[in-house]
């Protein structure tokens, strides 16, 4: 094949010289190419390399469909792989690299793959790879050796890692009725839509409306079709209910009538203009979908066929039509069908030279017979191509007699001279999305193509989507889906009398085969690929798509489908409607990820800080995140490690009085008559006992019986409750609750506010908390008897209101002192300076994780989603006079098993320290693999016992109490001598709280 | 797929957290029933085609909805407020 400029024709703007790059060498083309357009002008054929075999490969289509000439497009450091030539608009500057070549796409080393021919078959990794179950290659070992190797031999294009500095936006749309395509059909059906007064939005995957009327030698009211097309469409994108997206391919369609598309809105400009995104993603609610997307013509297989100038008819009749460029010199059409002699027509006005026109039809009509005359090409009735011989271009065909009827190819071969081959083996409407949409494609015989299914949501297809193949039916078939009150006026047609029904002939076999005939052009799978599935027992489709990879290539067997299924069909002795199809998936054209990500990369998390965050950043917090939350870990000293900070604050609290910010603990307001009620079932133990002005430490089950959650709850009033969470359950616990009123128990008058951010929490903790509250609360005592523990007063702190309830997480004298969120500095700087005397120390996460450790405490750590109550040694919660959530769960005999983990508490024997998440073993050496019977769940220095403690969970961990075994921690290389005993480590007589 | 919202109207699933079949029947809180309990905690049946199951518009009223969906198509066929179904059950087993 060696293409060339034909010296008139096409929609390319000649006064207008574009310059771009292939594979390092300069080349002109002009505005309005595509990459393959430009590229045949200047007389290339080779395009790329194929994917197993390293063959050869050039442009085979105009479209989408693709499925060899796929390049990688450089923008600096940036590459993006696997873009289809035939798609990609050509601009000054443009740099575009052929892909699976090594080291050149002229001289490829790989080629020798296809010596090896017979080894790459279908289901060659498999059988190759996948070793014995014994010796040095057994299971994977062998493929994970080869697999580097494979990896750059076979494959697509190479992505890149440089990061994307494109911008990508991404767009919800609603309309009343979405048209995707606009051919002649989309065109009509938009009109008819939108002369209702509907919203109408048309996406049109090219540049230009109008689709096949854009290479169609019909003509449309007396006039060019493509003309007519251009002003229609012009027409209705000003429409105020119109919106006309070009360069915009819906990819994906799903649930709800809801279809994604990408616009390419700047990858075409060689200079953005400031702020442009280079694409959009579009997210389209649409009311109805009108799919006016098309067919796609489908090649014939037959030996020799994957070889560059061998294209279908179709393409080569648009890049003269369209681009103005003629394929080849000397051009040859192979055909089972009427429409290769529609392309003639439109090839011989264009002025390409057709040698011959060969036909699998013993019979052809008088419009067809007058075609050839005209164009003054031989018309070999009977007859199929055979073979083809080239080495970098095609140089001619040979072709026999063939009969229809029986499939035998027979006679003397005869060679013709020609460099390039269009074939047409009948076209296949573009069901992708109607297939994705759901419902099974219905066959017709007359087309022999797959049409849509029935409609399972508010979609119609139209055009020759849905099977109809001329202009005259498609345009009032349009009319009416477009809809049904329209009435429109509909142009005239002029157009020869074809036929689009095909000879049902899928595959040329001649007795003797010299050459390969391809069915997959992008994954490499032939003819032969199919037969040998069929012979070891893949026998149904969704077997042979994935034994083969038939149709699983980014062109997702657009042009492979159909006659893969055929030759399936045809080895079972059963019809391809028996065969059967597989269903498309999105995306129908590859999408960049970049465009599914829009704006979202980085940091995508909101960050949630609690009202004294910057006085604890202007304080030397070291902050950490606790899920959105951050929170202090420490307030680091010049020099201090970690572990000295927060010993020297937990020591603090313990000695004399230190402060913790808590503002980050769910709260949540409970209100209404059955406020009581609602609590009493939600948490296990009782709380319509509870007097006003008094808290209670409630613990909530899951309805398995497992704990869920725990914290203390207010009765700030008769009907008025204020719920504390953890701070990591915070939404979960409101969902929780949310869920059984609405759903369980609506008859409870119960109303519930998240307050989490409403109010701002300070824990002053240590024994001398109280004289802290003394010396700066007004309106309220604090004394034991007016505040006693769980008791709530409320009162003023610099005249803020505040409300203080007395209890302790730490396991001393402590206090949460909760004012309104925007007073929280004022009040924690108050009780820090009320706390001054006392050398008050604010302390970080650290430090009240030390502390609760030394006390036995849990949290989430322990509430880990697999203990229990009694797990927990919370069973003294459980009450037994009502019932709860998860009451009638909690005794069965999986959660009473003594071998269950239980809360303990761990020494370190050897000074040591305890890693969490060590296992607990009685190895006195590390090995591996041990038996573990329990695991460490939080660890850390106490200052209080002087000694490194942890809690864990153990196999019959009470009686295990008194006993020695190792905390063994092989990620860190740790293993601790511990001493298991109670997790109440420190105090536990509680004589400190209550004091 | 999109819900319809009986408060706020047609809105992106995005908008919602599914919390599970609503064709369970909680037993009576203080029943002692345990394999009714564990039917009502563990037991869900695969159901092909018209299923309700609740959904809590989470990114909008925080009212938790009873959607009846078909599992094979994701056709929504009814929503409506949880409550108000709960109601309705209810009251239908004290009558």
């Amino acid at each position: 094949m060696t293409g060339s400029r034909l010296s008139r024709g096409g929609r390319i703007d000649r006064s207008k010289s574009v310059r771009f790059s292939f594979d390092g060498k300069a080349y002109g083309g002009h505005q309005g190419d595509t990459l393959a357009s430009a590229l045949l002008a200047n007389g290339i054929t080779l395009f790329g390399r194929s994917f197993k075999y390293h063959r050869p490969r050039g442009v085979f289509a105009a479209g989408s469909d693709e499925p060899n000439a796929l390049v990688t497009v450089m923008s600096g450091d940036v590459r993006e792989p696997n873009m289809r030539a035939t798609e990609l608009e050509i601009y000054d500057g443009l740099v575009a690299l052929s892909q699976n070549r090594f080291p050149s796409l002229e001289h490829d080393f790989m080629a020798a793959n296809q010596l090896a021919g017979p080894l790459f078959s279908a289901g060659f990794y498999y059988k190759t790879f996948m070793g014995p179950a014994i010796g040095p290659f057994k299971n994977t070992a062998f493929w994970m050796f080869c697999e580097k190797f494979i990896r750059r031999a076979a494959g697509l294009g190479k992505a890149g890692t440089a990061p994307d500095p494109d911008r990508y936006e991404r767009m919800n749309a609603f309309c009343d009725v979405l048209v995707v395509g606009s051919g002649p059909a989309g065109l009509i059906a938009a009109e008819a839509a939108a002369t209702t007064g509907a919203r109408v939005i048309i996406a049109e995957e090219r540049p230009i409306a109008g689709g096949s009327l854009l290479a169609s030698g019909e003509l449309i009211d007396g006039r060019n079709p493509a003309v007519w097309a251009r002003e229609k469409a012009a027409g209705l994108a000003d429409l105020p209910n119109v919106r006309f997206l070009t360069r915009t391919s819906v990819w994906g369609y799903y649930d709800g009538n809801v279809l994604t598309a990408v616009e390419r809105v700047s990858d075409f400009k060689p200079n953005r203009t400031k702020g442009q995104p280079r694409q959009r993603h579009w997210i389209i609610r649409a009311g109805k979908t009108i799919l006016a997307t098309g067919a796609f013509e489908r090649p014939i297989v037959f030996p020799g066929n994957d070889c560059p100038g061998v294209m279908l008819a179709d393409a080569v009749r648009r890049y003269a039509t369209e681009y103005g460029v003629a394929a080849g010199n000397n051009v040859t059409l192979f055909t089972n069908n009427d429409s290769a002699y529609d392309a003639a027509r439109a090839l011989s006005l264009a002025g390409v030279n057709i040698a011959a026109i060969v036909d699998v039809r013993a019979d052809v009509s008088g419009a067809c017979r007058d075609i050839a005359s005209v164009a003054g090409a031989e018309l070999l009735l009977g007859h199929a191509v055979t073979g083809t011989h080239a080495g970098k271009a095609l140089s001619s065909i040979t072709v026999q007699h063939f009969n229809a009827g029986t499939g035998r190819v027979s006679g003397a071969p005869r060679e013709i001279r020609t460099d390039c081959l269009g074939v047409s083996g009948g076209w296949s409407p573009a069901i992708h999305l109607a297939s994705q949409a759901g419902g099974k494609p219905e066959w017709d015989e007359d087309l022999q193509a797959f049409l849509p299914p029935e409609p399972n949501q508010n979609w119609v297809t139209t055009g020759s989507a849905a099977g109809y193949m001329d202009t005259i039916s498609v345009l009032s078939d349009a009319a009416t889906k477009g809809s049904a009150k329209s009435r429109l006026v509909l142009p005239q047609v002029e157009a020869p009398m074809l036929d689009a029904s095909p000879a049902p002939v899928f595959e040329i076999e001649p007795s003797v085969k010299s050459q390969k005939a391809f069915v997959d052009f992008q994954h490499d799978v032939t003819a032969d690929d199919i037969r040998l599935a069929y012979r070891e027992g893949f026998h149904s489709v969704e077997h042979l798509k994935r034994y083969t990879t038939l149709g699983m290539a980014t062109d997702q067997g657009k042009t492979s489908n159909v006659p893969g299924l055929a030759i399936m069909a045809d080895v079972r002795g059963i019809s391809i409607p028996e065969a059967g199809t597989t269903r498309f998936r999105p995306p129908f054209t590859p999408v960049s990820l970049g465009v599914l990500a829009g704006e979202r990369y980085g940091d995508l998390r909101p960050h949630r800080l609690t009202p004294m965050h910057d006085w604890h950043l202007a304080n030397g917090a070291k902050t950490y995140e606790a899920g959105l939350w951050h929170r202090p870990m420490i307030y680091g000293s010049h020099g201090e490690t970690v572990e000295q900070a927060y010993i020297r604050e937990a020591r603090a609290v313990r000695q004399s009085v230190g402060i913790v910010d808590v503002s980050t603990l769910g709260k949540i307001d409970i209100q209404g008559p059955d406020a009581a009620e609602l609590l009493d079932r939600v948490y296990t133990n009782m709380f319509s006992t509870l007097p006003v002005g008094k808290a209670r430490y409630g613990l909530m089950l899951r309805e398995d019986g497992i704990a869920f959650d725990d914290g203390t709850t207010w009765r700030l009033g008769e009907t008025q409750f204020l719920m504390t969470t953890t701070t990591a359950n915070a939404g979960t616990v409101m969902q929780h609750l949310e869920y059984y009123l609405d759903c369980i128990w609506p008859d409870l008058r119960v109303h519930l506010t998240s307050v989490t951010d409403v109010w701002a929490g300070s824990a002053v903790s240590g024994p001398n908390a109280r004289a802290v509250l003394e010396a700066c609360v007004t309106g309220t005592k604090v004394d034991n008897m007016t505040l006693p523990f769980m008791g709530i007063v409320h009162g003023k702190i610099e005249g803020i209101p505040i409300m203080i309830c007395r209890l302790s997480f730490s396991g001393e004298l402590a206090y949460e002192v909760y004012c309104g969120a925007g007073f929280g500095t004022r009040v924690w700087e108050a009780l820090l300076a009320a706390g001054k005397p006392f050398d008050i120390m604010p302390y970080g996460l650290e430090a009240l994780g030390t502390l609760r450790i030394e006390k036995g405490h849990v949290t989430g750590a322990e509430i880990d989603g697999r203990t229990t109550a009694h797990d927990l040694h919370l069973d003294w919660m459980l009450s037994k006079k009502k019932p709860y959530i998860g009451s009638a769960m909690i005794n069965r005999e999986g959660l009473k098993d003594e071998n269950r983990l239980t809360l303990v508490g761990l020494i370190s024997m050897d000074n040591q320290s305890i890693t969490g998440g060590s296992h607990i073993v009685t190895d006195p050496v590390p090995r591996e693999p041990a038996d573990s019977f329990g695991h460490v769940t939080a660890a850390c220095y106490s200052p209080a016992l002087g000694k490194y403690i942890a809690l864990a969970l153990v196999k019959h961990g009470t009686s295990m109490i008194g006993n020695r075994a190792f905390a063994t921690d092989l990620l860190r290389d740790k293993h601790c001598a511990v001493e298991i005993v109670s997790h109440h480590m420190f105090d536990p007589e509680g004589s400190r709280m209550h004091g | 797929m999109i819900i319809k919202c009986p408060y706020c109207g047609p809105r992106d699933v995005i908008e919602f957290i599914y919390q599970g079949d609503a064709t369970r029947k909680r037993p009576e809180p203080a029943s002692t029933d345990q394999a009714a309990w564990n039917a009502y905690v563990y037991d869900r049946t695969n159901t092909g085609g018209s299923h309700r199951e609740f959904w809590l518009h989470g990114g909008g009223c925080r009212q938790h909805l009873v959607v009846t969906r078909d599992m094979s198509s994701h056709a929504i066929s009814s929503v409506a407020l949880a409550r108000d179904v709960a109601a309705s059950i209810n009251d239908g087993g004290r009558a």
